[in-house]
């Protein structure tokens, strides 16, 4: 047990670092508080409580506004997501081409909601607005990886696919 | 850093290098394969596409035979694209692994590939770009370059008079005159609201202030819309110039571009675009060795549709929750950090180089009386011509959904148009000769909106396509009014009731009143206008609601829990492709037999019903 704690000590230690060191390139000014939690959320797919102490003392904001905005813009999350993030577009013109049944397809799969991650830590799910392939609609997207034109059926297979990998 | 003589005479030494890309009679021996980039090919492997030529040209020592990444062509629907300059032919859906025949057959043997030709919707053979039915109606002024240029590459920018307006503005033209040119050519803002732009300028112009700002409105949040993005990734200097222009024109010296973190191609090339100005000293000080100085930043959005309302995407840039200021001070007075500030959209600055080079009466001539200009659209959903297309305003949705669109895939019927997204109304079949411009749209009750354009068919049902913007409002309701941070939620909870079958008929005039109210009281645009798509489809398909609540009933079958999707017997032929569709085995029967739906294991995916070749699965 208390290896445990140690260990965790010593991950945000690290993560208390690096982060420190994505800083240096910004100004102390409010207005980067955005920028910066952009790039903290691609680098560590959330946003760890250890950053938001860091950012809110380097640029002088309270953590309690740093939560503020985090909660208010969607991209930012602070829970980690999972290896695998799924993403089903709910744009117009997919929800229009049947969306929200792949989603909920998804949903009654891995028994996660929107938000979620599978316990084991393997898939999460989101439901997006628009990934701009609406030529494609409906989209859904695994990571970087857009699958376009989906069916009930070929979500099966790819979930499938992912479910066999490490 | 270059002076005037030097841009020009890149300009005139690409110009000729280019004249393939724009004069399919061009005698040059050389060919450009023109590979399109946008985030929708893309997402079809056109990187690869790209790759695999470079490397066949590479191997078999081919010469003269250039590999160019460009923007949108349009026809998103038919990509990945790649277009053969110039002789201008077009092949459709082209694969990595169909790299190695166009190599060898087209440019080779110069025979052309005709299984990757494009068909046309009534089924003739396509060979060039503008053959086809879905550009002849079109007229591209906000999306000139793109599919033209290579964004990534200023030369080839300033090559098709890039940077010209703003040495002509610099150079011969008064802050005063230049303002004086955008309000005579009557552009509006193309956001959504279509405030005249000269007048904003003009505003912005008086306000008393030491330091002023230029913001560019990249924040497209509207779900289905990707005009601006297209433009951005298509042609990134156009919107940089006429940042300059109205910097120049409103006495500012600093520009910010708000834009969706969702946009990484975008975000890519504006900040390439960038960096490449500043290289030319198109970007900085003393810009084209005048006393005028400029410079750009890029903010990023972070997934908020509320910051697309133009005082809470400054509240963003400014590092805090995007939620909108009330108004007055309006930006122009007040805006960023208290300075005046000057807030136009994507495509409205993609249209002043234009202006600036051929003229307001040039600009003014075309569209309606109202609206000058054109129009770029979204064009998706129940459509066979999904992409980007861009119409002079007073063309009618006819026009766009049928001669432009294709028409309604499938054998359906059209049922509505939705224009103006979130913010916006459906617009039914008797409305499909209204002319398209910022006036008739509000009259019939929706609005021009940014441009996105969803059409949908018979399978539709109207109130569940309410619901579905309502849980987007509620979902993006920024919380600082109750109207909408209160009211939306109620209306979306009554609209969920209906689509549940457990609503009653006063639930209706409930849903009708709150939303008049929230028109009223809410404080910013996105939530006056959040009741858009209820108090229209109330409007033009009451009928349905009612069903909902008097019989129980969702004639589009899409309420799953009023729907009971069956198989009719009589038109069933026993093919057995159901079946083999279905995700959860709930169909059975026996060949040539019909088949029946087990209800009880029925998820009402639909896909029978899209499979089945008679129609008679409903």
């Amino acid at each position: 047990m208390e290896e445990q704690t140690k260990c965790t000590n010593c991950m945000e230690q690290k993560t208390k670092k690096e982060v420190e060191e994505l800083l240096t390139k910004y100004e102390r000014h409010k207005d980067n508080l955005i920028q910066i939690l952009n790039e903290v959320q691609e680098k560590y797919g959330y946003i760890p409580p250890i950053a938001q102490l860091t950012i809110s003392e380097y640029l002088s904001i309270p953590m309690a506004e740093i939560y503020g905005v985090i909660t208010f813009y969607s991209r930012f999350t602070l829970k980690p997501k999972g290896k695998y993030n799924i993403s089903v577009c709910l744009g117009t013109a997919c929800f229009v081409k049947g969306s929200q049944v792949i989603l909920d397809r998804v949903k009654s799969t891995l028994h996660i909601e929107e938000g979620e991650t599978t316990k084991d830590g393997k898939f999460s799910l989101d439901a997006t607005r628009c990934v701009g392939a609406c030529g494609l609609a409906p989209v859904f997207t695994v990571n970087d990886e857009v699958y376009g034109k989906a069916t009930v059926k070929k979500l099966d297979e790819v979930l499938e696919e992912y479910s066999k990998k490490e | 850093m270059k002076t005037i003589e030097q841009i020009e005479e890149i300009r005139k030494k690409i110009r000729q290098e280019l004249d393939i890309r724009v004069n399919s009679k061009s005698s040059t021996r050389e060919k450009h394969i023109l590979v399109c980039q946008g985030t929708g090919c893309t997402s079809s492997k056109s990187p690869e596409i790209i790759e695999t030529f470079r490397k066949i040209l590479k191997e078999e020592k081919i010469e003269n035979v250039r590999v160019i990444r460009t923007g949108c062509f349009g026809l998103c629907a038919k990509g990945p694209i790649v277009i053969i300059r110039p002789e201008d032919t077009f092949y459709a859906m082209v694969k990595p692994s169909d790299c190695e025949e166009i190599i060898h057959t087209h440019i080779i043997e110069g025979k052309e590939v005709t299984r990757l030709l494009c068909k046309d919707v009534d089924g003739t053979m396509v060979k060039k770009l503008d053959e086809l039915n879905f550009y002849k109606k079109q007229k591209r002024i906000a999306l000139k370059n793109c599919g033209v240029i290579d964004p990534e590459d200023i030369d080839e920018y300033i090559a098709f008079d890039g940077y010209k307006a703003l040495e002509k503005v610099l150079t011969q033209m008064s802050p005063g005159e230049v303002i004086d040119v955008v309000s005579k050519s009557g552009l509006r803002g193309r956001g959504g609201a279509g405030f005249p732009t000269g007048k904003k300028w003009l505003f912005t112009k008086q306000a008393e202030g030491e330091q002023k700002y230029v913001v560019c409105n990249a924040d497209e949040g509207d779900p289905g819309a990707f005009m601006d993005r297209s433009i951005l990734e298509g042609d990134p200097h156009c919107v940089l110039e006429a940042m300059m222009i109205a910097g120049y024109a409103i006495g500012a010296n600093k520009g910010y571009i708000y834009v969706r973190a969702e946009y990484p191609i975008a975000v890519h090339r504006l900040s390439v675009a960038i960096n490449q100005a500043k290289e030319y000293g198109l970007l900085g000080t003393n810009i084209l060795g005048t006393d005028f100085s400029f410079d750009i930043e890029i903010r990023l959005g972070a997934g908020a549709f509320v910051c697309g309302e133009e005082t809470a995407l400054l509240e963003s840039i400014e590092g805090r929750r995007g939620q909108p200021r009330v108004k007055p001070p309006y930006p122009a007075n007040k805006g960023l950090w208290g300075c005046p500030t000057l807030i136009n959209n994507v495509e409205t600055y993609a249209n002043i180089t234009k202006i600036i080079l051929n003229g307001a009466e040039w600009f003014a001539g075309i569209g309606t009386e109202k609206s000058k200009g054109t129009k770029v659209f979204a064009l998706g959903g129940n459509v066979v011509n999904i992409g980007l297309v861009e119409v002079p305003m007073g063309t009618t949705l006819r026009e766009i959904v049928y001669d432009i669109g294709g028409g309604i895939p499938n054998g359906r019927e059209f049922k509505a148009a939705q224009t103006g997204g979130p913010s916006g109304g459906c617009i039914p079949k008797e409305h499909l000769d209204t002319p398209i411009d910022y006036e008739s749209l509000s009259e019939i009750g929706s609005m021009m909106g940014s441009g996105g354009l969803i059409v949908m068919d018979d399978t539709k049902c109207m109130v569940n396509i309410a619901r579905f913007y309502l849980d987007f409002t509620v979902s993006e309701s920024c919380g600082k009014c109750t109207p909408c941070r209160i009211g939306t939620k109620r209306m979306l909870e009554i609209l969920e009731r209906l689509c549940e079958g457990k609503a009653g008929e006063e639930d209706i005039y409930k849903l009708e009143r709150l939303a008049n109210s929230i028109k009223k009281s809410a404080i910013c645009g996105l939530g006056q206008t959040a009741p858009n798509p209820v108090l229209s489809t109330l409007k033009y398909f009451r009928d349905e609601y009612r069903q909902h609540v008097l019989y129980y009933e969702c004639r589009a079958k899409e309420c799953k829990a009023l729907a009971k999707i069956e198989i009719d017997p009589e038109k069933c032929k026993g093919c057995g492709m159901c079946k083999k569709v279905c995700p959860v085995g709930a169909i059975s029967g026996e060949i040539k037999m019909p088949h029946k739906i087990d209800q009880e294991k029925c998820i009402k995916c639909g896909s029978c019903k899209q499979k089945c070749p008679f129609k008679a699965i409903g």
